[in-house]
């Protein structure tokens, strides 16, 4: 699965699309950035709610290539300029962290619920 | 341009991280005039003249007790009262310094005490030591001289390779300036990813430095992070003015924090970002004392043994 295979799921809208096309190696679900600093894999996707710039330099520190913000919190454009320039995906989704990653997690494993 | 304008520049942040990374016993003047309490005002008056001094403590089996300054020898003249033993016109519960505490701890403790000198004490609370600006401004010469004769020694060498690991720079981080925390730790990632460093590595320097950058702002009154890096290991170290930690030990213990809303709502405050900088580094040090600040160290090794590459 590449991030561009999110984007085409229908749960997603893709706020910022100039991404590096990257296969998805794993999602992770925190709102704690600490913690995702602490046990994200690299290559993973996250879902969160935590919508703000330090989200995408974690992202990028541990070498996350997508974002997936629940309950369709807000997006703010610095948010998206840092991800722009990091090469980062947001996608935005009305879905909660569960229902998002039991989404990605069906598609990762390769039996798509429809 | 705008940027080197707001800034210090880059060789007076080293200088002070310099300082900042001496210990207060490198500093302080190791040949300490004491006296005991059956001492009078007048043998400490004539220990001031003799020794062009200005403060002398008053011990009791090493421990400070008291320390008399010009002042109260002025205070017992006025009075007449030159023959009285020391302990009616000392000022007791003196506040002393730790001999292993980073000088940055002595700069806080003159700029929040009114006081000229601090007795400095070893483990055991014995003296063995004592501080002024003095000892501060010299120790300041002396480190200023030194980056002098290593830039010289420097220049007309060969010129620096880009694909050289030598690094050493240091960044300021302001209390609550979220928009910069993370600035030195992408800037450290890519320079070490430029350089073919295994991403295992990257990703622990990236998390040590990030984790200390957002303590510096969320906790601290501002403070610096400096990085030293060879091809052995990479050194970061984080130096602030305060406020300090009351207990370290549980400012260690994984979910605990003293964050505010404002910091939680930043996606920070769970209480892991000590642990995590910990668990990432191959050495770990940390030191704080409430009032004065907080100094962590933290070095990742470049050279692993073999067996921790699993």
């Amino acid at each position: 699965m590449n991030i561009s295979d999110i984007q085409s799921l229908a749960a997603f809208t893709c706020v910022q699309s100039e991404y590096n096309d990257a296969v998805v190696a794993g999602g992770y679900t925190s709102d704690l950035l600490s913690d995702v600093m602490a046990h994200a894999e690299e290559g993973s996707v996250l879902i969160t709610i935590q919508a703000h710039k330090n989200t995408v330099a974690v992202a990028s520190l541990v070498g996350l290539p997508a974002i997936i913000v629940c309950n369709n919190r807000p997006v703010l454009d610095d948010m998206i300029d840092a991800a722009r320039a990091e090469g980062i995906a947001i996608f935005q989704t009305p879905d909660n962290q569960f229902q998002t990653s039991l989404l990605i997690a069906q598609h990762l494993a390769g039996c798509p619920a429809r | 341009m705008d940027n080197a304008q707001k800034e210090p520049l880059q060789s007076s942040l080293r200088v002070q991280e310099l300082i900042y990374g001496l210990k207060i016993s490198e500093v302080m003047t190791k040949k300490v005039f004491a006296v005991t309490r059956n001492c009078t005002m007048r043998d400490v008056q004539t220990i001031m003249k003799n020794n062009s001094i200005t403060g002398v403590p008053v011990v009791d089996s090493r421990r400070v007790v008291g320390i008399v300054s010009m002042n109260d020898i002025m205070n017992a003249l006025e009075k007449g009262a030159m023959d009285d033993v020391v302990t009616l016109w000392m000022v007791g519960e003196v506040q002393t310094l730790a001999e292993d505490m980073p000088l940055s701890f002595a700069i806080s403790a003159f700029n929040k005490f009114s006081f000229r000198r601090f007795p400095v004490v070893n483990k055991k609370n014995e003296l063995v030591g004592i501080i002024t600006f003095r000892n501060i401004n010299m120790a300041l010469i002396r480190e200023l001289s030194r980056q002098l004769r290593e830039m010289e020694s420097l220049h007309g060498g060969p010129p620096e390779r880009s694909d050289s690991l030598d690094l050493v720079k240091v960044y300021q981080l302001h209390r609550y300036d979220f928009e910069n925390g993370g600035k030195a730790s992408s800037e450290i990632k890519k320079f070490l990813k430029e350089r073919g460093i295994p991403p295992k590595i990257v990703r622990q320097v990236a998390v040590a430095s990030y984790e200390l950058e957002i303590n510096l702002v969320a906790h601290s009154n501002g403070g610096m992070l400096s990085f030293d890096i060879n091809a052995d290991r990479i050194k970061i170290s984080s130096h602030d003015r305060g406020p300090g930690i009351a207990d370290v030990e549980l400012a260690m213990t994984e979910g605990f924090s003293t964050a505010n809303e404002w910091i939680r709502s930043q996606g920070f405050g769970a209480g892991m970002g000590l642990p995590n900088v910990k668990r990432v580094s191959d050495e770990f040090a940390i030191q704080s004392a409430v009032g004065m600040g907080t100094m962590v160290r933290a070095v990742i090794n470049l050279k692993k043994e073999k067996k921790d590459e699993h």
